[in-house]
């Protein structure tokens, strides 16, 4: 008796086999993209990120430049074109100029990084919602996928782009984006976490299928989804 | 074997979230460890001031992504294990044995007194004396608080009230924290305690069963 119910909780002992890296990668790759599922159904498309007043704002000298190779990739800002392609009516060059047409949206919010740190910033920019109607992307892409002139790279779901705070941002502070934080455009999503926030915006892809490069963070092991 | 008199002191729910909880809380503090590495600070980025220097030998995971896939990956079976005991409990009407109410407040005292300094053994006619329910119910109220301070970090955006009334970001960051010093203390008093009462109180974890000679 006593021993059946001892065999009851061998089941656990298949814990072990966690210890095994071959066992334990595919398992949290699992458990990650398990997580990111349900961070996906939980998400609210209409719900709103705090946003805060100047005084709460982090000084502009203290928010943080981060970066994951070079700091100031060298844009040539008089020649810069958001090339944008896939499920898109309008592929082609954007220019500044075009995408600052579109209505200007300012907001105080808060920038997460997944190392724990936070910051409150001032960013301004138009809405991507409204640049996927410029653009005239296919109502059933389910991805946008951005590369940035530092070779960085990341990709978003269309619900947390689509959402209303979600910009392709070009000012911080009110002032046209510096070097170090992404100029000319960077996308910022008060939903997403900090590696989320592509700077140095180059190639805008909208898609239907996730390719292989996920994003940069993403490849190594962070969680896809990386929303907040 | 089965001395004459064993007892039934473990059902087998019981017995099952504890060891889900074992493991899955190890490695929820090791992989914790290893992100709270990655900005030991409960302030501001800049300027950044470290609270503690982490050594790595305590860090599960590698780096930030592989802790972090750690992390994402035990909490659900971590809070799934945490409910399961929690709601058996409750269901079986077994969580008056372990729950801390107004009635043992009296008795913590002697036990203390009987453990610290020789006092005299207090007679137990329950399952546990009112210091082991006091342990158990903080140590459960703990895994709550970690579990309601995880959502609120994992989420700060989607469940902002969450963050609102545990004060602010970097608040629950602390408070997640502070829930899992707490746990962690927990641990050697109770390792230490089953040393002490010996192989048929531990054994009665895996099967259940404990012996009364």
């Amino acid at each position: 008796m006593s021993r059946r119910e001892v065999l009851k909780l061998s089941p656990l002992a298949l814990a072990s086999v966690l210890l095994a890296d071959r066992v334990r990668e595919p398992v949290v790759e699992a458990g990650l993209r398990f997580s990111d599922w349900i961070s996906a159904r939980q998400f609210g498309a209409t719900r709103l990120a705090e946003t805060f007043a100047d005084t709460q704002l982090t000084p502009f000298g203290t928010f943080p430049y981060n970066y994951y190779d070079v700091l100031d990739p060298e844009v040539d800002l008089e020649s810069w074109t958001l090339s944008v392609e896939g499920d898109v009516a309008r592929p082609g060059e954007y220019t500044l100029d075009q995408i600052k047409s579109l209505p200007h949206i300012t907001q105080n919010t808060r920038h997460i990084c997944i190392e724990g740190w936070d910051v409150i910033g001032n960013f301004s920019g138009v809405r991507i919602s409204d640049f996927l109607e410029l653009i005239g992307a296919s109502p059933a892409a389910r991805f946008i996928e951005v590369e940035c002139a530092d070779d960085y790279y990341t990709s978003i779901d269309m619900n947390a782009a689509r959402h209303p705070q979600s910009l392709l941002c070009y000012e911080m502070y009110g002032k046209p984006l510096d070097a170090g934080h992404g100029a000319p455009l960077r996308l910022q999503m008060p939903t997403k976490l900090g590696y989320k926030q592509a700077k140095y915006l180059v190639t805008f892809r909208v898609s239907n299928v996730l390719g292989p490069r996920r994003g940069y963070w993403e490849d190594l092991g962070y969680s896809w989804y990386g929303g907040v | 074997m089965i001395a004459p008199q064993a007892r039934y002191e473990h059902p087998y729910v019981v017995r099952l979230c504890h060891w889900l909880s074992a493991i899955s809380l190890s490695v929820m503090i090791g992989s914790g460890i290893e992100i709270f590495r990655a900005f030991p600070s409960f302030g501001a980025k800049i300027p950044q001031h470290d609270l503690v220097e982490v050594p790595s030998w305590l860090a599960f995971g590698g780096w930030l992504g592989g802790a972090l896939q750690l992390h994402l990956t035990f909490m659900w079976l971590f809070a799934g294990s945490g409910a399961l005991y929690v709601i058996y409990q409750i269901w079986s009407r077994n969580y008056r044995q372990v729950l801390f109410a107004r009635p043992d407040v009296r008795g913590v005292w002697p036990v203390l007194r009987h453990y610290f300094f020789f006092g005299p053994k207090p007679r137990v006619v329950e399952s546990y004396n009112p210091l082991q329910k006091l342990a158990y119910t903080t140590a459960i109220v703990l895994g709550m608080l970690s579990v309601l301070t995880g959502v609120a970090l994992y989420k700060p955006v989607q469940f902002q009230w969450l963050v609102w009334l545990l004060g602010g970001f970097q608040w629950v960051r602390f408070e997640h924290f502070v829930a899992m010093i707490g746990l962690l203390s927990f641990i050697p008093g109770h390792v230490v305690m089953v040393a002490i009462h010996g192989w048929s109180n531990f054994a009665s974890m895996f099967s259940g069963w404990k012996s009364e000679a």
